[in-house]
C-alpha cells in the first residue's frame, strides 16, 4: 500500500487517470484551478489529452464532443463556472452521454467569494439546466474519497450513460491528506453500439437530443424517468455512524459531515443519543434509509449544511415530513464549526 | 419524384433520408432555392472522392442545418447553438483519426458561437468548417445576422440594418486570417454554376487537409435564402453576386496546405505501472512508515509572509505525520491571500479520524512575522507553544503560553540558505518534542518534500540539525 500526502484537487486527477479518463477540458477558477493545473501536467504525460478551453461553455461542449466518441472525459469547475456549464450538461443528459463533472463549491450567489460553501446543492442535485433530467451526484468527504469517488463516477456514468457530478467544496479541494493510491488501473473500451468515433463500426450512429415529434419526445422523457427511477432504486449510498439507538439523526455530506461526526461524539459524551447519516449519493438521495429511520417516532433530524437549507427539503420529502427536521448551517464561505452544531444538538435535546 | 430521376447523388449522402420521415424520402427539408442543398452535395462528393466517410463525423449545428444528419453518410452528432467547434475540438482531441466537419450558419458561427469559432481556429484544431453565409437567420424566421448587409431589411431590422445601432457586417474569413494557426481560409459562393465549380474545389481542399490531419480549414460560402430574403431565386442569385460579393469579396485568404505537417497526437497509456511511475510510487521511494505509538491530537498553525516557507513547513510536518502512521490534515489559506501578504496553514496530527481540518485552538503556533502573531496568538491554547522569528522583536504575549524567539533567519543565513528559516523552526520543534514525531519521521517528511531536489535535501538536513541543536540549548 502506497500512501502519499495529496491535495484534494490533485486526488481528483489521480482518480481520473487510474479510471482510464482520456480527456480533460477545463477553465481556471478558484478554488478548483489545481484540478486544471494538475491535469495539464499529468494528462499529457500519460498520453491523455488536455485542453484549457476559452470558456466554461466551450469546456463542457468539448466534453460533449469527446464523450460522444465513447471516451472517458472529465471537467471541473466551481459555482459560477458550473452555472455556465449547465447548458452543456442538459445536452449531455439529453443525448445520454457519460461524463464526469467535478464541482469544488465556493460561496455565492453571484461572484460571491472563494471560501468553501455547499450552496450548489440545488443547481447540481436538482438538474440545473433546462429539461426533465437528473445527474447522479457523489459527495466525497476526504481526499481519499476525492480520488475514489471520481473513479466510481466514471463507472456510474457509463453504466447509466448519464453525466455524474462529484460535488465537493473549497476545503476538500484545497486540503492535503494521506491518499492510498488505486490498486489497479482501468483500460476502457469504446462501446460501438452508440458512440460516434470516426470508425466504420460507428458510422451509422447518431448522437442527438432533438426530437421534433411531441410524442416521441415525451416517450424519450418517460424512458429517462425510468432510468432515474432505476438509479434511485439501485444506487442510494450512505454511511451511518452511531445510528442504531440514535434519537437525533444528523444528516450531513461533504466537509460538513466530518464536523458533524465530531459533534455526534461530543453529544454522546454528554449522554445525548445522536447519530450521523452521511449521504454518499445526493442523487439518488438515501431516502430508503431515512424512511427506515423515521419509522421510530422518537427520532428527530438535523440537517447540517453550508447552504441555506437546500438539503433539508430532501430530508423532509424523504420522510414525508413525518418527523421534526431542523437546520444547522453557515453560509458565505464560513465553515460550520463544532460548537455551533453542539449548541443546536443541545437545544433540540432540551426541547423533548 | 422517384430515385431514378436523380442524377449523380454522391455516395457521401444517404440515398434516401429516412431520419427525416415524411412521404418524400429523397427530398430535403430545405426551402426551394436554398443554397444548403448545393453545399451538401459538394461535401458529399468530396467525401466520396476522398474515401473518408468511415473516419468522418459531421456536426449538425442549431439553425437550418440542425438536420444535417439526415443527409451525410458519416458518423453524426448534433450540438448546442454556436458550440459546434468546441464539440469538434472534443471529438478531434479524443479520436485522433477522426475527420471533423462543422457545418454552420451565420448566426451559429459568427454570433452566439464567435468565441468558439475564433478559439478553435486559433488552436488550429483539425476541423473542416463550412460556414454558410446568407446574411440572415433562417430557422428562427429571418432575423438580422452578424453578416446582414447595411440597409438590408430583416424581421429584426425592419427599416434596414442601421450601423449606428447594430454595427457593420462581420467578415469571418478576414478575422480568421489574422490568426496564425489556420491552414486554409477561403470565401466562395454557390450563387450559380461558375461559382459552384470554385466552391467545389475549396470544399474538397478543406476535407483533403482533414484527411491528411493538417489542421484547421475554413470555407465561407455565400449562399441564397430566397424565403427569408423575400426574393425569387433569380433575384437572390443577383443579390449574392452583386451586393454580398461587394461586402464579402471572394477569394483565398490562406493556403498553407502544401507546407503544413500532419498533427499526430499520442495514444492514451493506461498501464498502471506507468501511472505509478508518474506519481513516484515505485518501491524504494516510499515514505518509511515508522508506526510510532501515539495517543491524542496535535494542532499546529503556521503563518508568515509568502516566500517564508509557511505552506511547505506545514507540508513537511504533515508528511512526517503520514510517515509516523498518523491521521493527518493540512489546510491552507488560499486564493488571493496566498499570493500577497500573509499566508497560513493548519496541520492536524491525530490518532483518530480528523473532523474539521481547520485549527481553531492551536497547540503550536509558528509565526514568521508580526501580523501573524497579531492574528493568531489569541488562538493558542493555555500551555501552548509559540515559536516566532527573532527579527520580529519585542511582543506582548498573553499569560499562560510559552513564546520563544528563534533566530531562524540568522541560523538559516549562516548555513547558506536564507530561504530555509522554516527548516530551522522545524529543527527547534523537533528538539521541543511537541509534534510527537520522531526524527526519523520528520526526516521522512523532509525527504519526500525534496525528493526531486537531492542537493536541497542535504542542505535542509544540515539546517534541521542546526535548528535542533539551537533548540536543545535554548528551550
Amino acid at each position: 500500500m502506497v500512501m502519499r500526502l495529496v491535495k484534494g484537487n490533485t486526488a481528483v486527477v489521480i482518480g481520473a487517470l487510474y479510471a482510464g479518463c482520456d480527456c480533460y477540458f477545463g477553465y481556471p477558477i478558484t478554488p478548483a484551478s489545481e484540478i486544471l493545473q494538475e491535469a495539464s501536467n499529468y494528462f499529457p504525460q500519460a498520453g491523455r489529452r488536455f485542453v484549457q478551453a476559452e470558456s466554461e461553455v466551450a469546456a463542457i461542449n468539448m466534453v460533449y464532443g469527446a464523450a460522444a466518441t465513447g471516451r472517458r472525459v472529465l471537467t471541473a469547475s466551481s459555482g459560477p463556472g458550473i452555472s455556465l456549464k449547465q447548458e452543456g450538461v442538459s445536452y449531455l443528459a439529453g443525448a445520454e452521454l457519460p461524463a464526469v463533472i467535478v464541482d469544488i463549491v465556493r460561496a455565492g450567489p453571484g461572484l460571491g467569494n472563494i471560501g468553501p460553501e455547499q450552496g450548489d446543492y440545488n443547481q447540481v442535485v436538482k438538474g440545473g439546466g433546462h429539461g426533465n433530467y437528473r445527474c447522479m451526484v457523489l459527495a466525497p468527504n476526504s481526499v481519499q474519497e476525492m480520488c475514489d469517488l471520481t473513479r466510481r463516477a466514471f463507472d456510474l456514468a457509463f453504466k447509466y450513460r448519464n453525466p455524474v457530478y462529484v460535488l465537493a467544496d473549497g476545503v476538500l479541494g484545497q486540503m492535503y491528506e494521506p491518499l492510498r493510491f488505486p490498486a489497479d488501473s482501468v483500460v476502457p473500451e469504446i462501446d460501438t453500439s452508440w458512440a460516434v468515433s470516426g470508425t466504420a463500426a460507428t458510422r451509422r450512429n447518431l448522437i442527438s437530443s432533438i426530437m421534433l415529434d411531441f410524442d416521441q419526445m415525451e416517450a424519450f422523457n418517460i424512458r429517462l424517468q425510468e432510468k432515474y427511477a432505476r438509479i434511485e432504486r439501485d444506487e442510494q449510498d450512505w454511511e451511518g455512524y452511531r445510528l442504531e439507538d440514535a434519537e437525533l439523526v444528523l444528516v450531513s455530506y461533504g466537509i460538513s459531515s466530518r464536523i458533524s461526526h465530531s459533534a455526534v461524539d461530543a453529544a454522546r459524551a454528554k449522554g445525548i443519543r445522536a447519530g450521523l447519516l452521511r449521504p454518499l449519493t445526493l442523487f439518488p438521495f438515501p431516502k430508503k434509509k431515512l424512511r427506515e429511520l423515521a419509522e421510530d417516532p422518537r427520532r428527530r433530524f438535523l440537517s447540517v449544511e453550508m447552504s441555506n437549507g437546500q438539503m433539508i427539503d430532501d430530508i423532509r420529502l424523504a420522510i414525508d415530513c413525518s418527523r421534526e427536521v431542523e437546520l444547522a448551517h453557515r453560509m458565505g464561505g464560513n465553515l460550520i464549526i463544532l460548537d455551533e452544531i453542539n449548541r443546536k444538538i443541545e437545544e433540540m435535546a432540551g426541547k423533548k | 419524384m422517384t430515385k431514378e430521376k436523380i442524377i449523380g447523388r454522391p455516395q457521401g449522402l444517404y440515398p434516401e433520408f429516412p431520419r427525416k420521415g415524411g412521404a418524400a424520402p429523397t427530398a430535403t427539408h430545405y426551402c426551394p432555392g436554398c443554397g444548403h442543398g448545393i453545399v451538401h452535395k459538394l461535401i458529399g462528393e468530396a467525401l466520396e472522392q476522398l474515401g473518408i466517410q468511415d473516419r468522418a463525423i459531421t456536426i449538425s449545428p442549431v439553425g437550418c442545418t440542425v438536420f444535417a444528419y439526415y443527409y451525410f453518410d458519416t458518423g453524426n452528432l448534433q450540438s448546442a447553438h454556436g458550440r459546434a467547434q468546441a464539440v469538434g475540438t472534443g471529438i478531434s482531441r479524443s479520436q485522433d483519426d477522426a475527420i471533423v466537419l462543422s457545418y454552420q450558419g451565420d448566426g451559429d458561427l459568427a454570433s452566439i458561437g464567435l468565441a468558439e469559432t475564433l478559439h478553435a481556429a486559433n488552436r488550429g484544431e483539425k476541423i473542416a468548417v463550412f460556414f454558410v453565409n446568407n446574411t440572415v437567420y433562417g430557422m428562427t424566421g429571418g432575423q438580422m445576422a452578424p453578416t446582414t448587409l447595411v440597409g438590408e431589411k430583416t424581421s429584426t431590422s425592419p427599416t434596414g440594418r442601421d450601423p449606428l445601432e447594430t454595427g457593420f457586417p462581420i467578415h469571418m474569413c478576414e478575422l480568421i486570417s489574422t490568426l496564425r494557426a489556420p491552414v486554409f481560409v477561403e470565401r466562395v459562393s454557390v450563387s450559380d454554376i461558375s461559382h459552384i465549380r470554385k466552391a467545389k474545389k475549396a470544399i474538397f481542399k478543406a476535407l483533403e487537409i482533414q484527411r491528411d490531419k493538417k489542421g484547421y480549414a475554413f470555407v465561407e460560402i455565400l449562399s441564397p435564402c430566397p424565403t427569408n430574403l423575400r426574393m425569387s431565386p433569380v433575384e437572390n442569385a443577383e443579390f449574392v453576386n452583386e451586393q454580398m460579393e461587394r461586402e464579402f469579396p471572394l477569394g483565398n485568404f490562406r493556403d498553407r496546405s502544401a507546407e503544413a505537417e500532419a498533427i499526430v497526437r499520442r495514444e492514451s497509456d493506461y498501464a498502471k505501472a506507468n501511472l505509478d511511475r508518474l506519481f513516484h510510487l515505485e518501491d524504494g521511494r516510499k515514505v518509511p512508515e515508522t508506526g510510532e505509538p501515539f495517543h491524542g491530537k496535535v494542532q499546529i498553525k503556521i503563518a508568515g509572509f509568502g516566500g517564508q516557507g509557511v505552506l511547505s513547513l506545514g507540508l513537511i510536518i504533515a508528511r512526517g505525520g503520514v510517515a509516523a502512521g498518523r491521521q493527518v490534515s493540512w489546510y491552507p489559506s488560499y486564493g488571493p491571500e496566498q499570493r500577497g501578504g500573509t499566508s497560513n496553514c493548519a496541520v492536524i496530527l491525530s490518532d483518530e479520524a480528523i473532523g474539521s481540518p481547520i485549527v481553531y485552538r492551536s497547540d503550536i503556533l509558528v509565526a514568521f512575522n508580526r501580523p501573524s502573531l497579531d492574528k493568531f496568538v489569541k488562538d493558542v491554547r493555555e500551555g501552548g507553544l509559540i515559536l516566532y522569528d527573532g527579527t520580529i522583536g519585542d511582543y506582548d504575549f498573553p499569560a499562560g503560553v510559552r513564546a520563544v524567539a528563534v533566530p531562524a533567519q540568522r541560523v538559516a543565513q549562516e548555513a547558506g540558505s536564507a530561504k530555509a528559516l522554516n527548516t530551522v523552526m522545524l529543527g527547534v520543534l523537533l528538539a521541543h518534542g511537541g509534534l510527537c514525531l520522531s526524527a526519523l519521521s520528520i526526516d521522512g517528511g523532509l525527504a519526500e518534500s525534496f525528493e526531486e531536489k537531492p542537493k536541497l535535501l542535504e542542505l535542509n538536513r544540515r539546517i534541521l540539525e542546526l535548528g535542533r541543536t539551537w533548540g536543545r540549548e535554548n528551550l
